[in-house]
């Protein structure tokens, strides 16, 4: 397999301060979540990506408007990055009717055309398809836009993943296929799922290139990503990037995932993300005490700012449950 | 001005017209470029649209539909070509749970318009994959409309009606009808609005609710009750979600009897729809039980021998209509 074409993408102070934000930020939104479906506040359909912030951070950062991303069920910070307010993703998440879905359901499964986000449903994989649709008429537009496709290494495992990666390869679409390989399909080990180690080498049947990265170093996902894109927006087809990650929560917030080990959860703690950017920030005195303190009090007001707006909303009315059905 | 032609053309005629109409229209499905269709319905478009507006795709419908979701998203309207309706469950997901719930879990705030053309049912010595009448799979989806035209008016019409309609529409095409049926058909514009059934013979006595290639035999089943004393009202219900209501109403309250036919199995074939409703808010105009009379709960077999066993036809509509009458 050829490798991936590779460009230093330089970022500024303040576009990594920014990176650092977004991690923050996602993390602390994740982790109240959790909190929150422990006191019973939010009842269900929380999958937290815990762990995994990096891959989203680094593949969603310095997105165009009009470039769209196809997110899957842990990906709630793509929304964010994307434009969605966190006080709106924090209503969807309690099923209010400030919701994105005005209460119908939680939040993968919807999105925003105008801020260009596909909300996949629960079958995963099944956004892949739409993935190359999206692309497809970028392609028909002759625009450089760009769709960045999500899905977990076990939804490599569906038709729909062979269909839509052929499909993209055949045309030659602008979309990136991000694999976030968190070793897990809810308890299934990847070994008892793939008979190869990495899901990149996929992507050499469908005639476009894979690689498999650290997907808990953000500027190493972001620099893969970027030269993903550049390949994208010249015309030059798809890419497949797998980030190697793990998710530190079970599947959802009531799988207590005792299928893995204790030890096994530790070792991949100790590769988290955040600590190691804000280890590679502070060595090179971008970030500093000051610093650090004002984007976490930046984060805790944004969290909690969304948590009483969302508290405060209405539910939706019981004769909703059978509206927007129709055009 | 009107001209004559075959239900397949009348289709030809229709996809033509609304991508000439509208650019934002194309189609998409296997074999549908340059070879024009299995069935012919996509001839010539391929010259005069070119590839990119006529896509030849693989063999995957789960993608072509996934992909004409992810169009509809950005304000395309695809056609989407099943090669045979009975192909149309491998590609059953994205309708039934992406497309069909989209504008749901969005909120309203988007729509999915898509045109799954859909070539069903038998009398062709189709076999068990050639044959099938899936109708009621995607009539009980909420969020999809469905069509089956019967005639080549109609089959222009409603196709134009679907390609226009905000929704995702399921166009079921008899091939028994495809070179069959024909008929004057307008030129331009004439839109055969979804929703709306149409009374192809008039009669006081019975009423016959029926679809697609059901329609001729339950027309000369009612010419020969005709001779018996008995005036059969035939409904060709065309648009299967949503059903003209009114106008089956209209029907029961002036005859009082109800006989379904259709070319699909029986049981929860659309016929208990209509029965149950019926019942439901017309029983008291009612003086029989409404009959039915359908494939049998059964597959369809390749021996021209077996399938002419199965399909309903005149003189079974006939044996049942005196049932009917005299009850």
């Amino acid at each position: 397999m050829p490798p991936i074409k590779r460009t230093k993408f330089k970022l500024s102070p303040e576009q990594l301060l920014e990176m650092f934000y977004w991690l923050k930020l996602i993390r602390a939104f994740d982790e109240r979540l959790s909190i929150l479906v422990k006191q019973g506040k939010v009842r269900s359909g929380v999958y937290t990506g815990i762990g995994q912030e990096a891959i989203i951070v680094g593949t969603c950062y310095g997105l165009r408007k009009e470039d769209y991303i196809c997110p899957l069920h842990r990906d709630l910070g793509a929304f964010l990055m994307k434009g969605v307010e966190a006080r709106v993703m924090m209503a969807q998440m309690f099923a209010k009717d400030t919701g994105l879905s005005k209460g119908r359901d939680s939040a993968l499964h919807s999105g925003v055309n105008e801020l260009g986000i596909f909300g996949n449903t629960s079958m995963l994989g099944a956004n892949l398809p739409v993935a190359a649709g999206l692309g497809y008429t970028f392609k028909m537009e002759k625009t450089d836009n760009v769709v960045i496709a999500y899905f977990g290494e076990g939804a490599s495992n569906v038709g729909d993943f062979h269909e839509a990666l052929n499909f993209a390869g055949v045309q030659q679409l602008p979309v990136i296929f991000i694999c976030e390989n968190n070793q897990y399909a809810y308890s299934v080990p990847v070994e008892k799922s793939m008979a190869i180690d990495d899901v990149a080498i996929r992507a050499e049947g469908y005639g476009f290139d894979g690689v498999a990265i650290n997907g808990n170093d953000v500027l190493a996902v972001y620099q893969a990503t970027q030269g993903a894109l550049a390949r994208a927006r010249a015309g030059d087809g798809p890419t497949l990037i797998e980030c190697k990650t793990y998710r530190w929560h079970g599947h959802s917030e009531h799988d207590k995932a005792f299928y893995r080990t204790d030890e096994e959860l530790a070792m991949w703690k100790s590769r988290d993300p955040i600590p190691t950017f804000t280890t590679y920030l502070r060595a090179r005195h971008v970030l500093d005490d000051q610093k650090q303190k004002d984007i976490e009090t930046k984060v805790a007001a944004t969290i909690d700012e969304a948590l009483e707006f969302a508290m405060n909303s209405a539910d939706p009315q019981p004769g909703e449950a059978v509206t927007d059905l129709y055009a | 001005m009107t001209k004559e032609l075959t239900y397949l053309d009348a289709i030809r005629e229709a996809l033509a017209e609304e991508m000439r109409r509208d650019p934002k229209v194309f189609v998409l499905g296997e074999d549908v470029g340059a070879y024009g269709g299995a069935f012919g319905a996509t001839q010539g478009l391929h010259e005069e649209f070119g590839e990119l507006r006529v896509v030849d795709t693989p063999i995957s419908e789960s993608a072509i539909i996934g992909v004409s979701i992810g169009a509809a998203l950005r304000g395309y309207r695809p056609v989407a070509e099943m090669q045979f309706a009975d192909f149309i469950s491998c590609g059953f997901d994205q309708i039934v749970n992406q497309a069909a719930t989209l504008r749901y879990r969005y909120g309203g705030r988007a729509s999915v318009p898509i045109v799954v053309r859909a070539p069903s049912g038998g009398g062709v010595s189709g076999g068990l994959y050639h044959s099938q009448n899936p109708e009621a799979w995607f009539v009980h989806r909420p969020g999809l409309k469905v069509v089956a035209p019967s005639t080549a008016y109609d089959a222009k019409g409603l196709l134009k009606a679907a390609i226009r309609d905000d929704n995702p529409v399921i166009y079921f095409e008899h091939k028994f009808l495809y070179r069959r049926a024909k008929g004057p058909v307008p030129e331009g514009d004439e839109i055969v609005p979804i929703g709306v059934a149409a009374t192809r013979r008039e009669g006081g006595d019975v009423t016959l609710l029926t679809y697609g290639a059901m329609v001729t035999p339950s027309l000369e089943a009612a010419d020969r009750m005709a001779k018996e004393g008995v005036e059969v009202e035939v409904i060709d219900l065309r648009s299967l979600m949503p059903l003209d209501k009114a106008a089956i109403f209209t029907s029961v309250e002036k005859t009082n009897r109800v006989l379904v036919v259709h070319e699909d199995v029986k049981t929860l074939g659309l016929g208990a729809e209509l029965s149950a409703m019926i019942m439901e808010e017309r029983f008291d105009y009612l003086d029989a039980p409404v009959l039915r009379v359908t494939y049998p709960d059964t597959h369809a077999p390749f021996s021209h021998v077996l399938e002419a066993a199965n399909l309903p036809n005149p003189d079974k509509i006939v044996d049942t209509l005196r049932r009917l009458a005299a009850y």
